[in-house]
């Protein structure tokens, strides 16, 4: 390879800096045709939208400021009532996070086994981890909605059908993200459990789990805000909660926008609270592991 | 060491050990209240009562097979042939299917030495093997039968209406009509609908048979026929597919696009000023904190419901998201490369094209993939909301509650096409910024 390029040296300048002009255009050629196909479907896409969209674009456009002014002008006016109301929605935003808590829960402890069965050399059947990994895809592409509504049907409005719906999703997802870090993980403290004898859930809880924790917890806190995010917009659909309320409350439109507006306050704080918490704790248990 | 040391160190260990018990018990005790307590705040033990268990049956037995309804009017006289009962799915004129025979006494054989017979005088006799014959006579509104006293529980009745559900179908009888059920396994005229030429005919007869049509080519006929199916509406559902990945597509990608000039003034290293810098931080957190629900709600009232809507939602909320993530990522730009392009006399706009682009396009577009994947399961709850999409024909289908067949094919719809997004923007994630290992 070295003397081929060096009996090539003398002439080889020119020809280098020609092949790299052509290798220039041609990656800027790529990179216009590229960006001129992403144009093309984001303005064509957005044309459809518009179309089978009931309101246009343009029309709507400063319209949306309306609404929000109406929730709150009303909102203001009433503002006496706004603490009772808060206080009235409370036992639904208590019963929204009461869902995402449990659902978190519950999915983490099925990611978990789903993670540890799926992943290579900590897998308690080798034969069965393309099952497990099938398993917790199909598990992590239902969407919530979809088991939430069946599960309605079957098992009547409330809480109980939304928690499970999220609880599957949660467990594939997590179990796709704790088998990436489970990959990861030192073999050599499983070994050594094994040489003493360990069983496979010793070995998994002694020799596996403390090198994962931080991780998993740090996922499953992430898990956590999102799945606050999905139970209230399950609510809106009859899953109970405080979703269940807002829609409830908007179908009764001008004179109830000031409940509206509490449960607009109720959510949007909780989210942002349960944002800050979780993201404070995933950066100290972060901080902790890089030490 | 000396022993004091040492017994102060063993002290110390075991202080710590003992924290460490408690935590792992302390942990689990948590968790296990916390599950005692959701178990009544939830009412679980209520469930029981509110659950229905003939709602999962039908759920179970009609997501795979399809019932042929066999009407009879009790005023007219008039009978119709229908699957499912739709009108879509009736029998044209002169065709009905093969287990129902005779003229003026209509014979319904519904397999398993059930049968039902259709008399004239709106009479209705029924055979059903180990019990006696049922003998209905409709009149007006009311119904008289030959039904002892102690009916067996497959047997509901009262002066008003009849049920009797056998294994092999399902009988109803009022004044006004009389109804035979006949259940079979598939989904019926997933293909072609009755009123369709090419019904009934095997992929040889369309691909290589005789023209079926006289008008058109079997090929082209058959596609149109399938693609314009009244009952199963292909056409509606690809659209509906369609909506829901635009959706995403429009949702993601215009929030990358918005977030990517917001980050730079998010961003410590770039943006001088801390008064825009905490403005622009506190934006995203708004946007991200009032979440894809509201927004949907505020944006549907003031564009209506549809694509456009659910698309700027997801563009709204993603925002936030994009901007904060964004902007972490050009806080961690290596500052070594802007000064070697910066030491070429490059401009401010030069410096951050080929000194900061370069360091932070694989971490976005591995985000916004990601997203992309992520907002296509978003786009299918919030179409559910605005109306917009297969969220939208999910829940119309099981709003309607008994086209569980439907329901049962989009679920795979959406299970597929999720599974596809997913493969998609992996693979694209390959193309563009090579596997990860």
């Amino acid at each position: 390879m070295a003397d081929i390029s060096l009996s090539d040296a003398p002439q080889s300048v020119v020809s280098i800096q020609s092949a790299y002009m052509a290798q220039v255009q041609r990656r800027r050629l790529y990179g216009g045709l590229t960006l001129l196909i992403f144009v093309v479907l984001m303005v064509s896409g957005f044309n459809v939208a518009e179309d089978r969209n009931a309101g246009g674009f343009w029309d709507g456009l400063h319209q949306i400021g309306d609404y929000p002014a109406d929730v709150l002008s009303e909102a203001w006016e009433k503002r006496a009532d706004l603490p009772g109301l808060i206080a009235k929605y409370f036992p639904a935003l208590v019963e929204t996070v009461n869902i995402a808590a449990v659902s978190t829960l519950i999915g983490a402890i099925g990611g978990l086994f789903l993670s540890l069965l799926g992943t290579r050399g900590l897998a308690l059947w080798p034969r069965l981890i393309p099952l497990f990994r099938r398993i917790s895809d199909i598990m992590r592409a239902v969407p919530e909605i979809v088991i939430a509504l069946v599960l309605i049907f079957v098992l009547g409005g409330g809480p109980v059908p939304a928690m499970i719906a999220i609880a599957i999703h949660t467990a594939g997802a997590l179990g796709k993200m704790f088998s990436e870090v489970a990959e990861n993980a030192d073999l050599k403290p499983v070994e050594g459990l094994a040489s003493t004898g360990a069983t496979w859930s010793q070995r998994m809880l002694l020799g596996v789990l403390p090198q994962v924790a931080p991780n998993y917890v740090s996922y499953t806190l992430l898990r956590f805000e999102i799945n606050i995010r999905a139970s209230a917009i399950l609510g809106f659909v009859g899953a109970g909660g405080l979703g269940y309320e807002l829609r409830n409350s908007m179908a009764w439109g001008p004179g109830r926008f000031d409940e509206a507006a509490a449960i607009f306050i109720l959510l949007f704080g909780t989210i942002v609270f349960f944002d800050q918490v979780s993201s404070r704790y995933r950066n100290r248990l972060a901080e902790g592991q890089s030490q | 060491m000396t022993a004091v040391d040492l017994d102060a160190t063993k002290f110390e260990a075991e202080k710590l050990f003992q924290r460490k018990r408690m935590i792992g018990f302390a942990v689990p005790a948590v968790i296990a209240v916390y599950f005692v307590y959701i178990f009544f705040a939830f009412d679980l033990p209520g469930l029981a009562g509110r659950a229905s268990l003939d709602n999962a049956v039908t759920l179970a037995s009609d997501s795979w097979s399809h019932k042929v309804h066999v009407t009879r009017d009790n005023r007219s006289g008039e009978i119709t042939y229908a699957v499912e009962g739709e009108r879509k799915g009736a029998y044209p004129d002169g065709m009905r299917p093969d287990w129902i025979s005779g003229e003026e006494t209509i014979t319904i054989d519904l397999g398993g030495d059930h049968i039902v017979r259709y008399l004239s005088d709106n009479r209705t006799e029924i055979e059903i093997p180990g019990f006696q014959l049922i003998e209905v006579q409709a009149e007006g509104r009311s119904l008289t039968a030959n039904l002892p006293d102690d009916l067996p529980d497959w047997i509901s009745a009262s002066g008003r209406r009849i049920g009797i559900t056998t294994p092999e179908g399902r009988i109803t009888l009022t004044g006004a009509r009389t109804e035979v059920f006949n259940y079979f396994p598939g989904w019926e005229l997933f293909w072609f609908t009755l009123d369709s030429p090419y019904h009934g005919q095997g992929l040889g007869a369309l691909l290589f048979g005789e023209r079926l049509d006289p008008g058109r080519l079997n090929i082209s006929g058959a596609i149109s026929d399938w693609w314009n199916n009244a009952m199963w509406r292909h056409k509606d559902v690809a659209w509906a597919i369609g909506e829901t990945i635009l959706m995403a597509f429009l949702g993601t990608m215009g929030a990358a696009i918005i977030a990517l000039p917001l980050a730079f003034l998010a961003a410590k290293r770039f943006s001088p000023l801390m008064l825009l810098r905490a403005a622009t931080r506190r934006l995203f957190d708004f946007v991200r904190g009032v979440d894809a629900l509201i927004w949907t709600v505020v944006l549907a009232r003031a564009f209506g419901p549809g694509p456009l809507t659910g698309a700027l939602a997801i563009l709204i909320t993603d925002t936030g998201t994009f901007g904060k993530i964004f902007s972490e990522a050009l806080e961690n730009v290596d500052q070594r490369q802007i000064e070697g392009v910066s030491s070429t006399g490059a401009k401010p706009l030069q410096r951050y094209r080929f000194g900061v682009i370069p360091q932070v396009v694989p971490v976005l577009l591995a985000q916004i993939l990601y997203f992309l994947e992520s907002n296509t399961r978003s786009a299918t709850i919030i179409g559910a909301i605005t109306g917009g999409g297969i969220g939208l024909m999910l829940t119309q289908a099981i709003q309607t509650q008994k086209d569980w067949e439907e329901v049962a094919y989009y679920i795979v719809l959406i299970i597929a096409m999720v599974m596809f997004m997913d493969w998609f923007s992996g693979w694209l994630r390959g193309k563009l910024i090579g596997r990860k290992d």
